[in-house]
């Protein structure tokens, strides 16, 4: 599974990191993040482009799985 | 319940509540005492925070205003509630700095950062689509220079106590503001008798209305240059309902409370010289777009403990005591004996504009990664 870590990133660049994958057909991917800002802008793109999204926080950081 | 709350101002419905909840308080600002068309004007208050304390010696524009200290303040008490306080730092802060100081002489050229820009243009003037045109202009470069890789590099985690800087200036300022503290006789605190300075609503009404409009934008991530950014970068039209909202409210609110004058000359603080008032918005769009955030955003972000934002922001400060101590700032367009005098900026003024231009787009080129 492809990995991003877009942890210390800041807006939008987590979000473009994310598409430009998807677009590159990297699917399913896995996504980290410790923003919530960030967490949830993937999220909406995510579900903007009809994939499935799983969440996890641990230590204040959020795992991400888009499918 | 937290999850649900957050879920909802993720929302279209969510950020459109947020904008219209705006759209009703800033032009009540204006009602209760704030200057006109500018209910809520982040750079323009920064301006006038700076000039309180003697850090420019422009006597119409001298004021602690509170709806600044209340935006950090309520986006810091929701992202403790929300459990999204988190220091961290070290994100090009130098460059940063440089970014919020030209963004606020951009802004100072136009007369208005871009929520007063959305203000100006619900008061009926016009001139403010010339400068939301610049500020799409400078946005649409900083997304040219965003899809080539610009990044400012990653922000890291830091102790508590570097996230709490921020907040604790704003609380320092905001008891500042309630005692008007005199240090030395003749000299700061400096309060205006006259000009946009000496026009405020009453100091509980700006800190609550500050407060609610943090802790809404804080949990709605709220943006107007995000707002066109997102627009032009990936036709996400999420935020840019938000400002819709924003605009359309405050109209009709305007248009309630008789605030509502349309035309370009001679409105108020404001002036019709259109070059520089799209220029002007040119270079703070562009500026805004290569920091991540317009600067309620920066604010906001101050607030829950970014010092990235902070730095941003202690940049605008500083911005603004340039903008004036050097002549740089826009002058209103006046009616002298009956005759329409057309503001604008002096040559150091235009100057300084071209200067932010190409040091901003140095920036954009200089600060890629070619894999982020």
């Amino acid at each position: 599974m492809t990995i991003i870590d877009t942890r210390g990133l800041s807006c939008p660049q987590p979000v473009l990191l994310v598409r430009k994958a998807i677009e590159a057909g990297q699917k399913p991917l896995q996504v980290l993040t410790d923003s919530a800002t960030a967490r949830d802008n993937v999220r909406r793109l995510a579900e903007r482009l009809g994939l499935s999204v799983t969440i996890t926080e641990a230590n204040d950081e959020f795992t991400m799985t888009l499918e | 319940m937290r999850d649900r709350i957050t879920r909802f101002f993720g929302s279209r419905l969510g950020i459109m509540t947020v904008g219209a909840i705006i759209g009703v308080i800033a032009p009540l600002l204006q009602y209760f005492g704030n200057p006109k068309n500018m209910g809520i004007c982040v750079a323009c208050f920064e301006r006038d925070i700076v000039g309180a304390l003697g850090f420019h010696h422009n006597a119409a524009t001298q004021y602690l205003r509170p709806e600044i200290f209340g935006l950090v303040l309520g986006a810091t008490i929701a992202a403790l509630i929300f459990n999204e306080f988190r220091s961290r730092g070290g994100s090009s802060p130098l460059v940063r700095f440089i970014l919020g100081m030209f963004a606020m002489i951009g802004a100072l050229v136009f007369l208005g950062c871009p929520w007063r820009a959305i203000l100006r243009l619900a008061g009926g003037d016009l001139n403010a689509l010339v400068g939301i045109a610049g500020l799409a202009a400078g946005i649409t470069a900083g997304v040219f220079f965003l899809k080539a890789g610009f990044s400012l590099g990653r922000a890291h985690r830091g102790p508590a106590i570097s996230g709490w800087i921020m907040p604790v200036i704003m609380v320092f300022l905001l008891v500042l503001a309630v005692f008007r503290v005199s240090f030395v006789k003749d000299g700061a605190l400096f309060f205006s008798e006259s000009g946009p300075g000496s026009l405020a609503a009453p100091l509980a009404i700006a800190l609550v209305a500050g407060l609610l409009i943090g802790f809404l934008a804080q949990r709605s991530r709220f943006c107007t240059m995000g707002a066109l950014r997102d627009v032009i970068l990936m036709r996400d039209t999420h935020l840019i309902s938000g400002l819709g909202a924003l605009l359309v409210v405050a109209l009709v609110m305007n248009l309630i409370l008789k605030q509502f004058n349309l035309g370009c000359a001679a409105q108020p603080v404001a002036h019709s010289n259109h070059l520089w008032n799209f220029l002007g918005m040119t270079l703070s769009g562009l500026a805004f777009a290569l920091a991540g955030g317009c600067p309620g955003r920066q604010l906001f972000l101050a607030g829950e403990g970014d010092g990235d934002a902070g730095i941003f922001v202690l940049g605008m400060l500083s911005g603004a005591a340039l903008a004036h101590n050097l002549d740089l700032a826009g002058k209103p367009d006046a009616i002298v004996d009956g005759v329409l005098k057309v503001g604008g900026i002096s040559t150091w003024g235009m100057l300084a504009v071209l200067t932010g231009l190409v040091v901003c787009v140095a920036i954009g080129f200089g600060m890629r990664e070619r894999s982020a």
